[in-house]
């Protein structure tokens, strides 16, 4: 049997040798504004985890070299990942002199490479083992789990970013429910309006380019300018009309932004609602018709579970975009994981900026994932049943 | 619609906006109502030229950056050398899609430091994506009769690749660098929240003062670049299509 060269091997074995053997593995520092000093694999860890630590990389690293099966390149790098979840935890603890509690332990950049490469193959590997959409969404409740466990049981509570929690805990998951609540809630407002003024559009021709070029170019109008701007009409509105205050609409807060959320939610919607009806065969509209349908009967049995498939695009872009745009929510007084980022910005304090940036893409990860497993799933289906 | 109404509207917009940033003065009381307790009107804490140009210095900087890495890795990933991957690059365009551009410009800063350099990067990896995503689209759907014809007529690879595949997908790359651009002039103004010199700079200081003003001519100043330099493109877009013998929709 030769050996065979992987290209994309190659490219990660690079990255290997570099964040294990050059770059830094964990900072160190003596309160959580200083800057750090950097500790390698060996220095941040004790000698037997040091050495393990590396000779699972490493050997990581030369299964992803060489030609290797699926299933050995899978148990490598799920080892390599596992390996690192844990040991960044044993470094924290093994840096923090004892009884300090002002020292801070964080993941540096060799850390994050070797999580990228790793990641990288990981990607690769389950890509090419072309995953059902079941499997896919298997493959995510696993991650999920794997981090929820390591984060109970308490291995990186000695890592800076979890101190930033701990002394936010409750504040956090406050945020989290605001950001939550203003990315679905935003949602859910553009498709209950979306959808019909879409079906609107693609009945009505006149309508269509008008509203169109109107969303459009509310796209490019700065997600903090629009946020900004909602300020004053919803102030108006919380004075004048009666109710409005009692219900939470003010002109700071989460009302103009969940306002701008779903202003900038409206294009996918509208738009992936009218090329979906317009993607209806015309031979499906003209048996429908046929039959006797009416109108209503049309769209209902018809053209919208046929566009369904392209609608649940528009409304995967408005989540993924949602969840990311929330953070920015924050500078208008709105909340969400923003407001972590922002205040970890203003106090250079980056590890509050990764305990407001982890989650957020953490969330619209998650969300792409799902949701690309339900469009295949209802595009599947369709396809199974017109077969 | 006459057809040149459009047209007519755009240079309208066009001669506001290049008087707006050049003599912002002149319209002082129209903004003037927007204020509170004597605030100022107009941004006065720098130049809005200036920074309209920085803003558009940024984002040119960090789309031409984008454009030559993302074609040239979707011509390597279509090459037969580094079609392995392929499947990979597909994966990641999506996962890179997910991540916030909030929380790329506020990951980049412990890097780089604050200031230009973590927005750039932010806009360079944001908008790598569309561009990648188009010109991967546009290499591996080309007309196989027009390679095989290409390969036919004794083409080297290097010659079918400058000669047909490049100009026959250029519209559609171009459209990539158009929604590239589009996204970029928006999120730039969010690099402002790391101290870089963009419009966002106006926005921001509207929304710590109240002063909505600011915030309006900051977003409308963006809002018309943004819209101005679309249209700008899908012509260039539509001309090179004309000339690939592929027509205007």
């Amino acid at each position: 049997m030769t050996l065979r060269l992987d290209k994309l091997g190659v490219v990660i074995a690079a990255i290997v040798v570099y964040a294990a053997f050059l770059a830094p593995f964990a900072t160190f520092r003596a309160n959580r504004i200083v800057p750090g000093q950097a500790r390698s694999i060996l220095e941040a860890l004790p000698p037997a985890p040091g050495v393990l630590l590396l000779a699972i990389v490493i050997a990581a690293a030369v299964v992803a070299l060489l030609r290797t099966p699926f299933i050995l390149r899978l148990a490598a790098n799920v080892a390599a990942l596992v390996a690192l979840a844990i040991l960044i935890g044993v470094a924290g603890g093994f840096l923090t002199p004892a009884g300090n509690t002002f020292a801070r332990v964080s993941p540096a950049s060799g850390f994050w490479l070797l999580i990228f490469a790793f990641t990288l193959l990981l990607a690769d590997v389950l890509t090419r083992l072309n995953l059902s959409p079941w499997a896919r969404l298997g493959v995510l409740v696993l991650a999920a789990l794997a981090i929820a466990v390591l984060l109970v049981s308490g291995r990186w509570d000695s890592l800076s970013i979890l101190k930033e929690y701990a002394s936010r805990a409750d504040s956090f998951w406050a945020e989290a429910s605001k950001h939550v609540t203003l990315a679905l809630g935003s949602l859910a407002g553009a498709v209950i309006v979306g959808i019909p003024l879409g079906i609107l559009c693609h009945r009505v021709e006149k309508l269509r380019a008008g509203v169109l070029n109107v969303l459009n170019i509310i796209q490019t109008i700065p997600s903090i300018a629009l946020f900004g701007l909602l300020i004053a009409p919803l102030g108006w509105v919380a004075l004048y009309v009666p109710g409005a205050a009692a219900i939470g609409i003010r002109g700071i807060g989460t009302a103009p932004a969940f306002v701008a959320l779903f202003l900038y939610s409206l294009l996918p919607v509208v738009a992936n609602t009218v090329i979906g009806l317009a993607g209806v065969p015309r031979a499906a509209n003209d048996a429908a018709r046929g039959m006797g349908m009416t109108d209503r009967q049309r769209l209902f049995d018809v053209e919208f579970p046929l566009a369904f498939p392209v609608i649940l695009t528009g409304i995967r872009i408005v989540l993924v975009q949602n969840i990311g745009l929330a953070t920015i929510a924050a500078l208008i007084g709105g909340g969400g994981f923003g407001v972590f980022v922002f205040q970890g910005v203003g106090q250079t304090a980056m590890d509050l900026v990764l305990l407001g940036a982890l989650p957020t893409v953490a969330l619209a990860f998650a969300a792409a994932i799902i949701l690309d497993a339900i469009i295949e799933m209802t595009a599947t289906k369709r396809r199974v049943e017109t077969a | 619609m006459k057809a040149w109404l459009p047209a007519l509207v755009r240079l309208a917009v066009l001669v506001l906006l290049v008087v707006f940033i050049t003599s912002p003065n002149w319209f002082e009381p129209l903004l003037k109502p927007l204020t509170e307790n004597g605030a100022p009107a107009i941004y006065n804490q720098g130049s809005l030229l200036t920074l309209t140009l920085q803003h558009l210095q940024i984002v040119l900087m960090a789309t031409v950056a984008a454009t030559i890495v993302a074609v040239a890795l979707a011509i390597l990933v279509t090459r037969p050398a580094g079609a392995e991957f392929l499947p990979l690059s597909r994966s990641l365009v999506n996962i890179g899609q997910t991540f916030p551009p909030v929380a790329v410009l506020a990951l980049a800063v412990p890097a780089v430091g604050f200031g230009e350099k973590p927005t750039l990067i932010a806009l360079f990896l944001y908008g790598l994506l569309p561009i990648f995503e188009n010109a991967l689209t546009a290499l591996t759907t080309l007309p196989g009769n027009i390679m095989e014809a290409a390969r036919g007529a004794g083409m080297t690879g290097w010659q079918r690749l400058m000669k047909v595949e490049l100009p026959l997908s250029a519209p559609v790359i171009l459209g990539g660098i158009r929604l590239s651009v589009v996204i970029s002039l928006a999120t730039a103004t969010i690099g402002s929240t790391v101290a870089a010199k963009t419009l966002g700079e106006v926005i921001i200081a509207g929304l710590i003062s109240n002063n909505l003003a600011f915030v309006l001519q900051g977003g409308l100043i963006v809002a018309a670049l943004a819209v101005l330099i679309y249209d700008g493109l899908s012509a260039i877009e539509r001309y090179a299509a004309r000339r690939m013998g592929q027509g205007a929709e």
